[in-house]
């Protein structure tokens, strides 16, 4: 414990390995989360939140499907389009997905050069980034008008159990809610970055803090979250 | 052991100024989940059936979720605490699912039994 002594203050952030550390992070005075910056910790919560509400939907969804005597509406039919003649099954969910995954890989790069301070680059990407985002939200509001043009309606639609058409609408809609939000805050933190609000540690409009790269690296932990929720709901809702 | 104090140290006070990985790590999980999701669909665009089917949606929705989590959203570098505090309380949710499991087959039940006579 020598060491301990000399060392100091820095000694207060070095864990013990395993779940002694993580009981002495929890048992510490005023802070469970060392070397986490509050802002960081409270996002991590408010996803955990989120993941609750969107598991509460998938599980509302898991049960009108399992206790319906009417088949269920075949995903695979439903969400086909045809181009150029060709029938291919859910092919406008596949692309949706591969554009919400790479909007995930420019946020990625993007909280990469934040922590490089090239502004210039994680502006770019963020942009990018809420392009990708936006041109999801596109194809979805495209996704929804076919299917309420083809008779698809919360309480009933043309193909099989009525409550298809209110989990999809609940289901995606609800994500496709979260994309947006994305969006518009992707927008307002690319616009701090390109300014150089961290640059000069500006404060906040709202909440007079002192700005710091790490805002880049919250932003992307939501909107990888949203990228998360997609992955759910593509195996759970269309691919099931 | 003063050895891995400083070790620690070192890396907490990294942690502290924010992530640094190479460029190279994201590019490769980016094209893993590329992959990934390329296989998910081919799941459906062969048509399998049955265990096959939903055992191959599952591993490869798992393996998307964890590359997120653990790379882009940097859990694997995270210090225990916050790693544990986000990922233990998922686990109620499996015992939430299991609940409704029955609660719908209960509800399937009755409904074959009283609201559909001779099905």
């Amino acid at each position: 414990m020598a060491e301990a002594a000399v060392t100091g203050r820095a000694q207060v952030y070095t864990a013990q390995p395993g779940l002694k550390g993580v009981a002495g992070d929890f048992a510490s005075d005023q802070r469970a989360f060392k070397n986490v910056s509050w802002g960081k910790a409270m996002m991590w919560i408010f996803l955990l939140s989120d993941t609750f509400v969107f598991s509460c939907f998938l599980i509302a969804y898991m049960t009108a499907r399992m206790s319906t005597t009417v088949p269920w509406p075949n995903a695979s039919e439903v969400f086909a389009l045809t181009i150029g003649g060709v029938t291919l099954p859910l092919i406008l969910i596949a692309i949706m997905t591969f554009v919400l995954i790479s909007s995930s890989g420019t946020m990625a790069m993007a909280v990469n050069f934040a922590y490089r301070r090239d502004r210039r680059k994680t502006a770019i990407l963020m942009l990018v980034t809420a392009i990708l985002g936006a041109a999801f939200v596109g194809m979805q509001a495209f996704e929804w008008s076919k299917l309420i043009h083809e008779g698809v309606r919360p309480w009933g639609n043309p193909w099989g159990a009525a409550q298809f058409g209110s989990s999809f609408f609940m289901i995606t809609g609800f994500h496709g809610t979260h994309v947006t939000f994305g969006v518009i805050f992707l927008l307002i933190v690319a616009r701090k970055v390109w300014r150089g609000d961290y640059d000069t540690e500006r404060r906040g409009f709202f909440t007079s803090r002192r700005g710091s790269y790490e805002a880049v690296e919250i932003m992307g932990l939501y909107w990888h979250f949203v990228d998360l929720v997609w992955v759910f709901i593509f195996a759970f809702f269309y691919l099931w | 052991m003063a050895q891995a104090a400083a070790h620690d140290t070192a890396h907490a006070q990294g942690q502290h100024q924010g992530q640094h990985h190479p460029i190279r790590l994201y590019l490769v999980v980016w094209g893993w989940l590329f992959i990934l999701s390329a296989f998910s669909y081919l799941v459906d665009y062969f048509q399998l059936e049955g265990a096959l089917r939903y055992t191959l949606i599952l591993l490869f929705m798992m393996l998307k979720a964890g590359l997120i989590v653990a790379v882009f959203m940097h859990m694997a570098w995270e210090r225990l605490a916050l790693v544990y505090a986000i990922l233990v309380p998922v686990a109620a949710l499996f015992v939430f699912v299991g609940i409704m499991v029955f609660e719908a087959d209960y509800t399937l039940l009755s409904r074959v039994l009283f609201f559909e006579p001779g099905a």
